[in-house]
């Protein structure tokens, strides 16, 4: 018999794919920074001010629960500085300091560790944090905006969205097609992440290249609002460019944890998606939908999963629950 | 054109090194273990004991159980034991041990005289003691005996290779092609089936193109070009692929028509049927990155694993993984005393400085196991309830259906055991329908 050797004895399989969570994150965050570097450049530092705390709170937060609760830090992961980056990405440039604190803590403390951290949290940590400053600091997160077509120093105008809808009723002038470049482009008008559409789109084709997001959710969510544009006589490439539909699109309704694992299911997550944005668009108060459409949507993902799961191979009809 | 199929991954292939390269003979070891059970089904009985001079392909082991298959010895020698050995699987398992006298004198092989019947056909295959080749080992005799009532009407020959690394059945094809298509041809006599087909993956090309050569102007017989997915070369992914048939969950192919052998499998039927000689040796491959020279090899069943890595050259760095089988569904090794046996297609080597064992995170639902399943299950829900020893839920899920090709496990970027979840509720739920029954 041979020298016994010191070998490593684990379950198959014995390869791995290289792809890691953390290298996942990375990419989301790297694909992200065109747009954040380009909001640094046209808001100035104070907007580098806003992404550093919202990024700081929110690892801060997560790091100091995680040690109360006695588990293991998971910040390496760089899921809470994705959340904080987001967040920042959809807060107005001219917020107060204490904005981005509060809402980064909300994000993780709410959004996400109450419900047991990274994989079980049903609601888009981010979004979650900016609904909660909507709802209890409703004039600061809505005035804070610069005038889309004026020079950068001007303050406190509508945002496009409320233009349109004011238009709607006859409010207000409102001419969707001057929009198109400033969105496209350099949109001094909007939330950070809406600064330009170009630079999203950027860090848009890396994920889908890398295979990190799939094409269904957000085709499906910008091709409903743009449908429904025709339907409810509004401009729909300006519908889809706007109100941070396209950061919405591609890198908060592709949240693997909050959004469904079929494809079916991201269909129909998609489509309900843009549904219940034109919807809030034209028909409510609230002058700009995606924060709360995919909210609404994230809390049927769990549903859609479940009835939308693929039939197995060799049975014949959809995944009964047999022995259950 | 191939199709392409909506479950499976491509794996990098990692066959490079050895595809290119002939079968070599592996040299005599100094011992030879052979396990009484290398096969599913019932172990066989010793025949010889210690003291006894055996002669190649004479029988060691039988019994009159339908579902098993005889053991043969290997070498000439003396049997120096029959004792309990380590086996691949972790478990000890009854084995002949016998030293080599280096003179390799044989027993008489004799193939079927006269007409071949089915009956002739499944006699010689049981005495030859076939099983499965490709490493589930299943006794062949049983697969070519369909029960009353159930046709066979297409036979596929499984020359997929899935497993990254492993080339011996590539080798096999290019080597052996005849006897390749002799073998087809006897299972489609035995089982009356009228179709024929050989199923090759899109990365041997080579291969497929000397059968396509072959197989010229046969109406019955045709190659399946298959696309380099894994897993293609699991039986009812296959059947699925080339005859767009789904064996029902919990059934056989054979309730859908089909049979299917692996391409070694087939030449072995062949070299049994036409020679009558018995499966004492075996084609596999040794490789990966912690072995100096790798190489395809025909080995005598018995051989330490240890010998074949000598064979190699020896460990390349300092050894840190050994795998019998491939690298998606092979088990990793304890000692490499353990010998190679029937299922054997393959030891694959890996230096310690590859070897990582790495803390696995939350699923972070991220559904890449899912749309690689090939039986289409939620890898990550049975995952998380055996998490938590939900075993009634990953029954709901279906966790039975699971093939265990490893894909969940190899694709997951939180790095989850998920083969070892599946592996541990199948566990528990056969064990429970035991107790019940
Ligand atoms: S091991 Fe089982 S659950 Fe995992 S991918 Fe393969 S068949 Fe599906
Ligand atoms: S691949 Fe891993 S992390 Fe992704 S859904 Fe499956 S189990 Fe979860």
């Amino acid at each position: 018999m041979s020298e016994p050797l010191e070998l490593v004895v684990s379950a198959p399989p014995h390869i791995r794919a290289k792809e890691t969570v953390s290298g996942i994150i990375g990419w989301v965050i790297l694909a992200l920074l065109p747009v954040t570097l380009m909001s640094v450049y046209v808001f100035g530092l104070y907007a580098a001010k806003i992404i550093i705390l919202s990024v700081g709170t929110t690892v801060l937060t997560e790091a100091a629960i995680q040690r109360l609760r006695k588990i293991p830090i998971t910040i390496g992961d760089g899921s809470a500085a994705l959340t904080g980056l987001l967040l920042a990405l959809i807060l107005p440039p001219k917020v107060p300091w204490w904005i981005p604190v509060i809402g980064g803590f909300v994000a993780i403390a709410l959004g996400k560790q109450v419900f047991g951290g990274l994989g079980y949290n049903v609601f888009n940590p981010a979004l979650v944090g900016r609904a909660v400053l909507m709802v209890s600091w409703a004039e600061l997160m809505a005035q804070s905006w610069l005038s889309p077509l004026g020079r950068l120093d001007a303050v406190s105008t509508a945002t496009p969205l409320a233009l349109m809808k004011q238009a709607r009723v006859g409010l207000a002038q409102f001419h969707s097609a001057y929009y198109y470049k400033p969105l496209l482009f350099t949109n001094p008008g909007g939330c950070l992440g809406e600064v330009s559409a170009l630079l999203l789109l950027v860090g848009v084709t890396i994920l889908l290249y890398k295979r990190i997001i799939e094409w269904r959710i957000p085709a499906s969510f910008l091709g409903t609002v743009f449908v429904l544009s025709l339907f409810t006589k509004t401009d729909p490439l300006f519908q889809v460019l706007a109100g941070g539909l396209l950061l919405g699109a591609f890198f908060m309704a592709t949240d693997y944890v909050t959004s469904p694992m079929t494809s079916r299911g991201a269909l129909i997550f998609g489509t309900g998606c843009g549904f219940i944005t034109v919807l809030l668009r034209c028909f409510s108060n609230v002058s700009e939908g995606v924060t709360y459409a995919i909210l609404f949507m994230n809390a049927l993902t769990p549903l859609i999963d479940r009835y939308t799961m693929p039939r197995i191979y060799g049975k014949g009809k959809r995944r009964e629950k047999s022995s259950s | 054109m191939v199709k392409i199929a909506r479950w499976g991954t491509y794996l990098p292939e990692t066959k490079e090194k050895t595809s290119g390269r002939l079968i070599e003979d592996a040299s005599l070891p100094s011992e030879v273990v052979i396990p009484l059970c290398q096969h599913i089904g019932a172990p066989c009985d010793p025949l010889v004991e210690k003291g006894d001079r055996v002669l190649i392909g004479q029988k060691i082991g039988d019994t009159e159980a339908f579902c098993s298959a005889p053991i043969h010895a290997s070498v000439s020698g003396e049997v120096i034991g029959v004792e309990p050995r380590p086996h691949f699987t972790g478990d000890c398992l009854l084995s002949v041990v016998i030293a080599p006298d280096g003179k390799q004198e044989s027993v008489e092989f004799a193939g079927v005289s006269g007409k071949l019947t089915p009956q002739k056909v499944r006699c010689a295959v049981r005495e030859a003691g076939l099983v499965g080749l490709g490493g589930a080992a299943f006794p062949t005799h049983v697969k070519l005996c369909p029960p009353e009532g159930k046709s066979i009407d297409s036979v596929i020959i499984n020359g997929c290779e899935c497993e990254p690394f492993i080339t011996c059945d590539h080798r096999n094809m290019l080597e052996k092609t005849d006897l390749l298509l002799d073998g087809l041809r006897i299972i489609m006599a035995t089982v009356e089936a009228e179709k024929g087909y050989i199923g090759i993956k899109m990365n041997k090309l080579d291969a497929i193109r000397k059968v396509e050569e072959l197989v010229a102007g046969e109406e019955n017989v045709k190659v399946a070009r298959l696309d380099t997915k894994y897993p293609h070369g699991a039986e009812k992914q296959l059947i699925k692929a080339i005859l767009e048939r789904e064996v029902p969950s919990g059934g056989l192919p054979m309730d859908v028509g089909a049979l299917v052998h692996n391409a070694g499998t087939t030449i072995a039927i062949s070299e049994a049927v036409r020679e009558g000689k018995p499966l004492t040796e075996r084609v596999l491959t040794v490789t990966g990155p912690g072995v100096k020279n790798p190489k395809n090899l025909r080995v005598k069943i018995g051989t330490p694993i240890g010998h074949l890595i000598e064979e190699c050259g020896g460990f390349e760095g300092e050894p840190g993984k050994v795998i019998m089988g491939g690298p998606m569904t092979g088990f990793a090794q304890f000692s490499i005393d353990v010998p190679v046996v029937k299922g054997t297609s393959g030891v694959i080597l890996f230096p310690r400085d590859q070897v990582k064992i790495t803390p696995h995170d939350p699923c972070f639902r991220c559904g890449r196991c899912i749309r690689a399943c090939p039986v289409f299950l939620i890898p990550n829900f049975i995952g998380l309830y055996v998490e938590r020893d939900m075993i009634d839920k990953a029954e709901a899920y279906s966790v039975m259906d699971c093939i265990e090709c490893g894909l969940c496990g190899y694709v997951c970027p939180a790095r989850r055991p998920m083969v070892q979840y599946m592996k541990y509720a199948k566990g528990k739920i056969m064990a429970r329908r035991k107790k019940i029954s």
